[in-house]
C-alpha cells in the first residue's frame, strides 16, 4: 500500500500526486517509469515518474485521464493509498551513462507532448544540474493539456509553449517549433521527444531532415513490466524487443512507429465498453 | 491389502460442463475413496517411487497413514519435505515421477499418489487442527529470496524451518509466481489453495515483500550492504515469452501464452469485476504443446472460443502432462499435430485473419533423441482464426544477473551454478532461471538444494 501525500488538480483532466514508495525512491533514474494498480481488481498500468526524492522517500507523478484505470487512479483522495506501485522499471536515460566531461559541452533539446512533460523533467532537471545546455519545447492540443511549465522554466535554458489551438503559448505543432529553431541556427547534438505515439513519429519525422539524433520514449502496452508477458513488444530496427526491459528509450529512426500505435489501439473496444459504464465517454472523446 | 482392485476413479466435473466454468476441473478423493486407494499401496521395502521424486517424499509412509485414517499424521510426514502437498498433488507430472515407477504400474495401474497427496493436503485445510509443530528457534539471520514461485517458495520454506529470517521479494502484486500467474483457476484455485499454502509459510514467519523488482528496485549488492542480508536465493523463474519468428506475429490479436494467462489468472479477466482488458476472440488458435499451450487452450475454450492447438511433433511427443491432454480432448480443443505454423496473416486493420501452417513429418531422432520433425513439402493450409497464442517457452530475463557483479552466465543467459551456489559469493540460483522452463516440482526440489547449501555456507561465515 502506498499513501498519496500529496494531490493537486492540474487541469480538468490531469492531476499531480506525490507517493509514499521509498524503495522505488530510492533507485529511480530518469528515463524510468512505474506500474501502478489503484485497487485489488484495477488494472495495471504504466506511469512515468515526475520526480523523486531519495532523502523522503516520495516520488511524484503526473496522471491524465484517459480512461478508467488513470480515472480511479484520480478520483483517489489525498490520504488514500495505491495498492500496488512497482518501480523504477526500464533502463535509465542513455546519458546517465556519459561521464560529466562528455555531457559539458553537449546541446539538449526535449519535446514534450501533453503530460510527457512529465518523464522529462527529470531528465531536463538531471542535465541542466550538471551544466548542460537545455532547450525543452512543450506543445498539447489546448491549455488544459498543458502541464508542468513552471517547474520545467527554473530548469532549461529555454522554454518554448505551443497549442495546437493557440489556448496558450504559439498557435502550432511542437514540429513547427522544433524545426524553426533549428532553422534559426540553433544547434542540437541530442534530442529526446515524449508524448503520444503520433507526436513522437512526427518528430522523429522532423528531426530527421536536419539529422538532429532522437530518442523517443514509448508509452506501449503493459501488464508486468519485467520482461514476461511480451504485451509491451515492438519492432526497433526490424528486430523484435520489449519496452518495459529492453527500453522505454530507443533510438526513435529505428522504431516501426506504425506498428507501435496499432498495437496501442488492441483493447480500444474494451475499454471503450469500461468508459462508458463510469460515464467517461463523454469526457474523453477519442 | 487390496492390490486386486483397480486403481480408485476421482470424480471430476462432466466435460460439457467445466468447458464453460472456471471452476475446478478435478474434485479430489473423499476420505473412503483415498483409504481404499491408499490400501492398494503395497508399503515397498525398497520403494522406487520415492528416489523418482524430486523432492523425496516419504511416500510409503503418507499412505501408510491414510490408510488407518490417519489424515493428520499422514500431513506431518508429506510436510517434512514438501511446503505445498495441495499445489503438487495437482500439477505434478506424477505419470513420470512417482507413479511412473510404482510396481504397481508394471502389471496394471499406479497407485494415485498425487491424488493421495492432494487429498491429504485438503482434508487438514478444511479440518484444521493445531498440529504439533517442533518449534522453530530463531537465528535472526537474514536471507533473502528473489521470487516467490515454487522455487522460492521451497527454499524460504526450508530455510525459515531451520531458523533463517527470511524475506520473499516478488515483483507482482501477488505471490506465487507461475502457481499465480500462470497455472488457471480451473486446474489449481488460487484463493483456495494457493493463498493458503502461501498462508502456511507466513505462519512460520516468512515475509513477502511484493511491488519488488530484483536489479531495477533494488540490487542484490544493497539487499546485502543496506539490509544486512547474508545470502540471496534467485528463483525468478524463466523470463522472457519467445515468438515463432514468423511474419505477423506482432498483428494484433497475437499474445504470448505468458501475456493471456496472466490477464486472466493473476488479473482474473473472466470475472467482470476486475477491471483488466482482455481480447480472446470466437476462433482461437494455440501454437505449442507443453503444459502451457494446453492451459492457453483451455482458458480459451472457457471463456467460449472455438479453440485448435498446433504442434509440430505428433501425440506422442506432447510434452504435456498425460491427464492435461485428456482434459484438453475431452472438452473439445482440435488438436492440429505434426503441423508448424509459418505465417500469421492480417485484416486491413492489423488484426489477425489466419494462420498459415505446414503438416510436418518425423525424420530422423536428433541429440536429444527426439525424432526432429521436417516439413512436407506442398502442404501448406490455413486456419481461420481471431487470436493466436504462443506458448513456445521462454528465453531467459538478464536483468538480476546483469545488475550483480560478479554473477557468471553461460551464453544463453543462464546463471552457471554449482550445486545452486552462483560464482557471486553468498548468492544461490535455481529452478527456471538456471535449468529454463522446467516443471513445479523439479524448481521445488532445487530449491529445497539451495536451502541447505545456504545453511551450510551461512554455517562456514562463523
Ligand atoms: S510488460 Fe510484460 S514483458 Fe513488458
Amino acid at each position: 500500500m502506498y499513501k498519496i501525500l500529496v494531490k493537486k488538480q492540474l487541469t480538468p483532466l490531469i492531476y499531480y500526486m506525490e507517493i509514499d514508495a521509498p524503495r522505488v525512491a530510492a533507485s529511480a533514474k530518469p528515463g524510468q517509469f512505474l506500474i501502478v494498480k489503484s485497487s485489488e481488481k484495477g488494472e495495471r498500468i504504466p506511469l512515468t515518474i515526475c520526480d523523486y526524492d531519495s532523502s523522503k522517500g516520495v516520488i511524484s507523478i503526473v496522471i491524465q485521464i484517459v480512461g478508467a484505470s488513470s480515472y480511479k487512479i484520480c478520483m483517489l483522495k489525498e490520504g488514500e493509498y495505491l495498492d500496488n506501485v512497482l518501480g523504477p522499471l526500464g533502463k535509465p536515460s542513455d546519458f546517465m551513462d556519459f561521464t560529466d566531461e562528455q555531457l559539458k559541452n553537449r546541446r539538449y533539446i526535449f519535446i514534450a507532448g501533453g503530460v510527457g512533460s512529465a518523464p522529462i523533467y527529470p531528465q531536463v532537471k538531471y542535465l541542466y544540474n550538471k551544466g548542460v545546455y537545455v532547450d525543452v519545447i512543450i506543445g498539447a492540443r489546448n491549455k488544459d493539456l498543458l502541464v508542468m511549465e513552471d517547474q520545467m522554466r527554473n530548469v532549461c535554458n529555454n522554454l518554448y509553449v505551443c497549442t495546437d489551438d493557440g489556448s496558450k503559448g504559439e498557435k502550432g505543432l511542437v514540429t513547427n517549433l522544433l524545426e524553426r529553431l533549428i532553422e534559426n541556427g540553433e544547434k542540437y547534438d541530442s534530442g529526446v521527444a515524449i508524448g503520444p505515439m503520433v507526436m513522437m513519429k512526427f518528430v522523429t519525422l522532423s528531426a530527421k531532415k536536419y539529422n538532429l539524433p532522437l530518442v523517443v520514449s514509448l508509452n506501449t502496452l503493459m501488464v508486468d513490466g519485467t520482461g514476461m508477458c511480451g504485451a509491451c513488444r515492438v519492432s526497433v530496427a526490424g528486430k523484435m524487443k520489449f519496452a518495459c526491459v529492453d527500453g522505454p528509450e530507443f533510438n526513435a529512426y529505428d522504431v516501426d512507429f506504425d506498428e507501435a500505435m496499432r498495437r496501442q489501439r488492441i483493447y480500444n473496444d474494451f475499454e471503450d465498453v469500461e468508459n462508458k459504464k463510469l460515464g467517461l465517454d463523454t469526457l474523453l472523446k477519442r | 491389502m487390496a492390490n486386486n482392485i483397480g486403481r480408485v476413479k476421482v470424480r471430476e466435473q462432466e466435460p460439457f460442463i467445466r468447458g464453460k466454468n472456471f471452476e475446478e476441473v478435478c474434485l479430489g478423493y473423499n476420505s473412503e475413496e483415498a483409504i481404499l486407494e491408499a490400501s492398494r499401496c503395497l508399503n515397498c521395502k525398497n520403494p522406487k517411487c520415492v528416489s523418482a521424486c524430486p523432492v523425496k517424499i516419504k511416500i510409503p509412509s503418507f499412505i501408510e497413514k491414510i490408510k488407518g485414517g490417519n489424515f493428520y499424521e499422514s500431513f506431518e510426514i508429506l510436510s517434512e519435505d514438501t511446503s505445498l502437498p495441495a499445489v503438487c498433488g495437482r500439477v505434478c507430472p506424477q505419470e513420470t515421477q512417482c507413479e511412473g515407477s510404482c510396481i504397481l504400474g508394471i502389471k496394471g495401474e499406479a497407485v494415485a499418489i498425487g491424488k493421495l497427496e492432494r487429498f491429504v493436503a485438503d482434508y487438514v485445510r478444511h479440518n484444521p487442527k493445531v498440529l504439533k509443530s517442533n518449534e522453530i528457534i530463531r537465528n535472526g539471520l537474514k536471507v533473502a529470496v528473489i521470487g516467490s514461485g515454487p522455487a522460492g517458495l521451497a527454499c524460504a520454506y526450508d530455510l525459515a524451518k531451520m531458523g533463517y529470517d527470511i524475506t520473499i521479494f516478488e515483483s507482482l502484486h501477488k505471490p506465487g509466481g507461475v502457481l499465480t500467474y500462470g497455472i488457471p483457476e480451473f486446474r489449481l484455485p488460487k484463493a483456495e489453495v494457493v493463498e493458503k499454502e502461501i498462508d502456511k509459510l507466513k505462519d512460520l514467519g516468512i515475509k513477502i515483500e511484493t511491488d519488488v523488482f530484483i536489479g531495477r528496485t533494488i540490487t542484490i549488492d544493497e539487499l546485502f550492504d543496506q539490509e544486512n542480508f547474508k545470502a540471496a536465493f534467485i528463483g525468478s523463474g524463466a523470463g522472457l515469452p519467445q515468438f515463432p519468428n514468423v511474419i505477423g506475429e506482432n498483428l494484433n490479436g497475437v499474445f504470448s501464452a505468458n501475456e493471456f494467462l496472466t490477464r486472466n489468472n493473476l488479473m482474473r479477466a473472466f470475472d467482470n469485476e476486475y477491471d483488466t482488458p482482455f481480447f480472446c476472440g470466437k476462433k482461437v488458435c494455440v501454437v505449442g504443446g507443453g503444459n502451457v499451450a494446453m492451459d492457453a487452450a483451455r482458458t480459451a475454450l472457457r471463456c467460449g472460443a472455438e479453440v485448435t492447438l498446433v504442434y509440430r511433433r505428433s501425440e506422442k511427443e506432447l510434452p504435456a502432462r498425460r491427464e492435461e491432454v485428456h482434459h484438453a480432448v475431452e472438452e473439445g480443443v482440435k488438436f492440429e499435430l505434426l503441423t508448424n505454423p509459418i505465417e500469421i496473416k492480417g485484416d486491413e486493420k492489423g488484426w489477425v485473419k489466419s494462420i498459415v501452417c505446414v503438416r510436418m513429418e518425423l525424420g530422423e531422432p536428433d541429440s536429444s533423441g527426439r525424432r526432429s520433425p521436417i516439413p512436407i513439402k506442398g502442404s501448406e493450409f490455413e486456419i481461420e482464426t481471431d487470436s493466436v497464442i504462443v506458448a513456445l517457452g521462454t528465453k531467459i530475463n538478464r536483468i538480476i544477473a546483469d545488475t550483480t557483479p560478479g554473477m557468471e552466465v553461460d551464453s544463453k543467459g543462464r546463471i552457471i551454478v554449482e550445486n545452486t551456489a552462483t560464482s557471486r559469493k553468498g548468492v544461490f540460483a535455481g529452478g527456471d532461471v538456471v535449468t529454463g522452463a522446467a516443471t513445479v516440482i523439479l524448481a521445488m526440489g532445487e530449491g529445497r538444494k539451495a536451502a541447505s547449501a545456504i545453511d551450510k555456507y551461512i554455517k562456514s561465515l562463523k
